[in-house]
């Protein structure tokens, strides 16, 4: 136990006065990432500059035995970023130096509060970028998007954050620094930075990242195409998939998300109860060929209107009705859950029919947003918190359409994580000897499960133990109470 | 080592006597010759088997199509050879969400001909002839296609694993975009039977390419190989793979550059290709009638399993390259052996083989040339060596400043270190 003032003095001793937030008024501003039903206050918060200072914050939170938690840019949709209350916040949004761009090797070195667009915008001059680009890349940074392994809406072609991230310098949870992969290819020994990548904060902070560029493609190629339903868009996708064509990406909205898009962005889709968006991109010769064979597909699918992005603005806009629909629900419905779930794509007719007739029983109604070509759907679940009862039957809404996922093969989360939010429902997918093994990972790393506690894992397991025994962790059992 | 017979017993019955076996000449690893094989036929069997194993304390280590069993360090022993020969089956093939789930023993040469009538592949392709999917992940193996697909950690989207207790485990799932859970895909993927089992996989796939073209070049000095290489990565060509084949140092080297997709791109690329190689040696499209054989020639290794040939895969960042050759022959030349030279350019992966000096002067090579390597970060391990070689160098060579954390990893999920001991880095 160590007594929160002397916490403080040393956080200031290391990082200096102003980067050591302790007021509450001003700790309120952390209480919550982008998943706001999660609030906890935490005792401190800090803001590292260095990796020296990110270490010396760390070896100072292990020596006085209280857990942290790093953030980014507090985007994450799971509550992964989520402050404990009696520990400390370490906020990595100083950190976000581009450290070296490394053409001739097509790797670009950053601190973890990088912006993901700003790794793209400081290459695109040069003809390259950076793959992954999930919707929130304005804002979101390059730490948080390694420790929840984002994806995005290429990533159906291009991979996810794991596929793009060749080496991590990181702070161990007891102050240690390690550096994981490298630039090179095939770094000798355990891929530690392949099981860091989605651990989502619970192996230790990120302090430097190795990231792959990729060249600008010659050619892209995008289409909008209307269906009367989202049964016969999903046909479309599965004759793409089948002609074995992998396009650079593939959405789908239904009918009240082209409504709620609509509104708030105006991006002019065509009436119709589901919009495809499919681009091609690649050099020029193969992308012309699929993308006329994707035109036809599409239309024998029983398209009834087909828009080609004749320009990048025209392009520009197609997309950002796709990227701004979750905010865009705000226009159609007072509150509202995001879900983001996963199943096998050919499931798709048969989720949607489930997810149908279970809104209909709630009298709720979901807006549909899939990554299509690879089974990622995210239902947003409406409802006003104001009418007694809709908020908890959207909740149980929305946790039965993950049960949906699972009863057809699928994932309780494809991008979003585990966190705080589902980490009651991950035994539903995975067995009590699965979570334990996977915690021998943890038990390697933090031993004594104070890098992120709470998230991820329903139950924390004891390090040392025999698998199969689980105990509950002191940390668990001393709760909320304050340990300062 | 004489092993009680009890312990035997229990690991006969777990795998049925009929699939066990005293070991012989043929399951010798390093000269090491195992007391029993065992074959069990399903996962309850593998995990009896390493349930009765662990009771006893016995040394496992695992083997799938026993073609890669001589990479990896020196081990110092072992008790009990668990081959997944048995658990040879597709479960799954979900072609319309491009998924396979197969058990760890079918062979990838099998599992392709399973995948071709739906158009699809598992776009991995290592040289070793035989080699198992179980094999292929354990080992990180990989092929040419690498530069366009990665490598199997990138392929890879679930696992079964039973860990050395017999304790099963599961990650991942059927589908491609999932991050529910620790990623234990990636931490079995190259660990070498250290960690656990692979029983059970699941694989994204890809379609397969329509049509496939190369573009062709010699090369004379590791500058101009660099280069074209680098003219390469700069342009948007995406080739599936760009290979170099260097027989002998005093000679020249060809360049190959595969690219496949639907026919008029193959055509318009590999023409590019070799307008853009043309720059930097003698350069060419593969004539039609050519392509096939060439490309199945793709990625061979530059040594047969000739014992007294020693091959090194050296790995360096791709602008390295001529840096990385140069190293090579020069660090063979001052200890007199001949380099031949084959791998993967534009990702930095080569393979060489040195032939023609004594065990003293292989092991000398492999230190010189990782000293020389060292500086610009490249990675030399030794692939195939002697015992007598394998003993006298580090096989894999340093590992970094996570080497500690891990022992850590290895202590958690092998506490007893019974698994494969002393085959991984730092003597894991």
């Amino acid at each position: 136990m160590v007594d929160r003032d002397r916490l403080i003095r040393e956080m200031r001793q290391i990082i200096g006065d102003a980067g050591v937030i302790h007021e509450r008024n001003r700790l309120r501003t952390y209480e919550t990432d982008g998943l706001a039903a999660f609030r906890v206050i935490p005792a401190l918060v800090v803001l590292p500059e260095t990796t020296k200072q990110v270490q010396a914050v760390v070896r100072a939170c292990h020596q006085a035995e209280v857990p942290f938690v790093a953030r980014g840019s507090g985007t994450g949709l799971s509550g992964g970023a989520l402050p404990a209350a009696d520990g400390v916040l370490v906020v990595l949004s100083r950190m976000r130096a581009i450290v070296e761009i490394d053409y001739d090797n097509q790797r670009a070195v950053v601190e973890p509060g990088v912006i993901n667009l700003d790794v793209t915008k400081q290459v695109a001059p040069r003809g390259y970028y950076y793959a992954p680009d999930p919707s929130s890349q304005l804002v979101c940074s390059i730490g948080g998007n390694v420790a929840e392994n984002s994806g995005g809406a290429h990533c159906l072609k291009y991979g996810f954050t794991t596929n793009h991230v060749t080496g991590l310098e990181v702070v161990l949870p007891d102050g240690e620094l390690v550096h994981l992969g490298g630039k090179g290819p095939d770094p000798v020994g355990y891929d530690l930075a392949g099981a860091f990548v989605g651990s989502e904060g619970t192996l230790g902070i990120a302090t430097k990242v190795t990231l792959r560029l990729l060249r600008k493609p010659a050619a892209v190629r995008t289409l909008l195409a209307a269906y009367d339903s989202t049964d016969a868009a999903g046909e479309a996708v599965s004759k793409i998939i089948a002609a074995g064509i992998v396009p650079a990406a593939v959405e789908m909205m239904d009918a009240l998300a082209i409504e709620a898009a609509e509104a708030a962005v105006h991006p002019n889709y065509p009436d119709a109860n589901a919009v495809l968006i499919v681009e091609l991109d690649g050099p020029e010769a193969e992308v012309s060929h699929q993308f006329a064979e994707v035109e036809r597909l599409c239309q024998e699918a029983g398209s009834t209107t087909i828009q080609i992005a004749q320009s990048e603005a025209e392009r520009a806009l197609f997309w950002k009705g796709r990227k701004s629909a979750f905010a865009a629900v705000g226009r159609i419905s007072p509150d509202y859950y995001v879900q983001d779930g996963v199943i096998p794509r050919t499931s798709l007719g048969a989720v949607l029919r489930r997810i149908s007739e279970m809104a209909a029983e709630r009298g709720l109604r979901v807006a549909n947003v899939f990554h299509a070509g690879d089974g990622n759907l995210h239902p947003l679940v409406l409802y006003d918190a104001d009418v007694e009862g809709e908020e908890e039957r959207a909740s149980e809404l929305s946790a039965e359409i993950l049960f949906a996922c699972l009863d057809l093969g699928g994932s309780i989360t494809g991008e979003h994580g585990v966190g705080a939010d589902k980490k009651q429902y991950l035994p539903k997918q995975f067995s009590a000897d699965d979570l334990d093994v996977m915690q021998l990972l943890r038990c390697a790393f933090d031993p004594d499960g104070r890098c992120n506690p709470g998230k991820v894992f329903p139950t924390p397991r004891l390090c040392g133990e025999v698998p199969g025994k689980r105990r509950v962790h002191p940390v668990e059992a001393a709760g909320l109470a304050e340990v300062f | 080592m004489a092993i009680a017979a009890e312990p035997l017993d229990a690991v006969r019955r777990a795998a049925g006597t009929d699939h066990t076996r005293p070991g012989g000449a043929a399951d010798e690893v390093d000269g090491v010759r195992p007391a029993l094989v065992a074959e069990p036929g399903t996962v309850d069997e593998v995990r009896e088997v390493m349930r009765a194993a662990h009771r006893a304390g016995l040394r496992v280590v695992v083997r799938g199509g026993g073609t890669k069993l001589g990479w990896g360090a020196f081990l110092a022993g072992f008790d009990l050879f668990l081959s997944t020969a048995r658990l040879d089956q597709v479960l799954e093939h979900a072609a319309g969400d491009l998924v396979v789930r197969a058990q760890a023993s079918v062979r990838l040469a099998d599992l392709q001909r399973k995948l071709t009538p739906a158009g699809q592949m598992l776009a991995l392709d290592p040289p070793e002839e035989g080699a198992t999917l179980g094999g292929i992940v354990a080992t990180g193996a990989s092929g040419p296609r690498r530069l366009r697909y990665g490598t199997p950690r990138d392929l890879l989207i679930g696992v079964t694993v039973v860990l050395a207790d017999g304790t099963l485990a599961h990650s991942g799932g059927k589908v491609v975009k999932n991050v529910a859970g620790y990623d234990l895909g990636k931490l079995f993927t190259g660990s070498f039977g250290t960690l656990g089992v692979l029983v059970e996989l699941i694989f994204r796939l890809h379609p397969l390419p329509a049509a496939a073209g190369l573009a062709v070049a010699e090369v004379v000095t590791a500058e101009r190989t660099g280069a074209a290489v680098r003219a390469l990565s700069a342009s948007s060509l995406v080739p599936s793979a760009v290979e170099l084949d260097w027989p002998d140092s005093a000679g020249r080297g060809m360049l190959s550059v595969l690219v496949e997709g639907v026919a008029p791109g193959v055509e318009a690329q590999t023409g590019a290709a070799a307008g853009l190689l043309a720059e930097h040696g003698k350069a060419r499209v593969g004539d039609p009638g050519e392509v096939d054989a060439a490309v199945a020639a793709l990625g061979a290794l530059p040594w047969t399993p000739e014992p007294e040939v020693l091959g090194v895969k050296l790995a360096t960042v791709p602008a390295d390259l001529p840096v990385a050759l140069t190293a090579l022959w020069e660090v063979a030349g001052a200890h007199h052996l001949d380099a031949q030279v084959r791998g993967h350019a534009a990702t930095g992966v080569l393979t060489a083989a040195l032939r023609g000096g004594d065990a003293a002067a292989q092991a000398a090579f492999v230190t010189d040339a990782r000293d020389r390597l060292a500086l610009g970060g490249a990675t030399l391990v030794v692939r195939q060596a002697t015992p007598e070689v394998k003993k006298a160098v580090d096989v894999w060579g340093p590992a970094g400043d996570a080497i500690d954390l891990m022992r850590r990893v290895k202590r958690q999920f092998d506490p007893d270190g019974v698994l494969s001991p002393g085959r991984f880095v730092g003597g894991i």
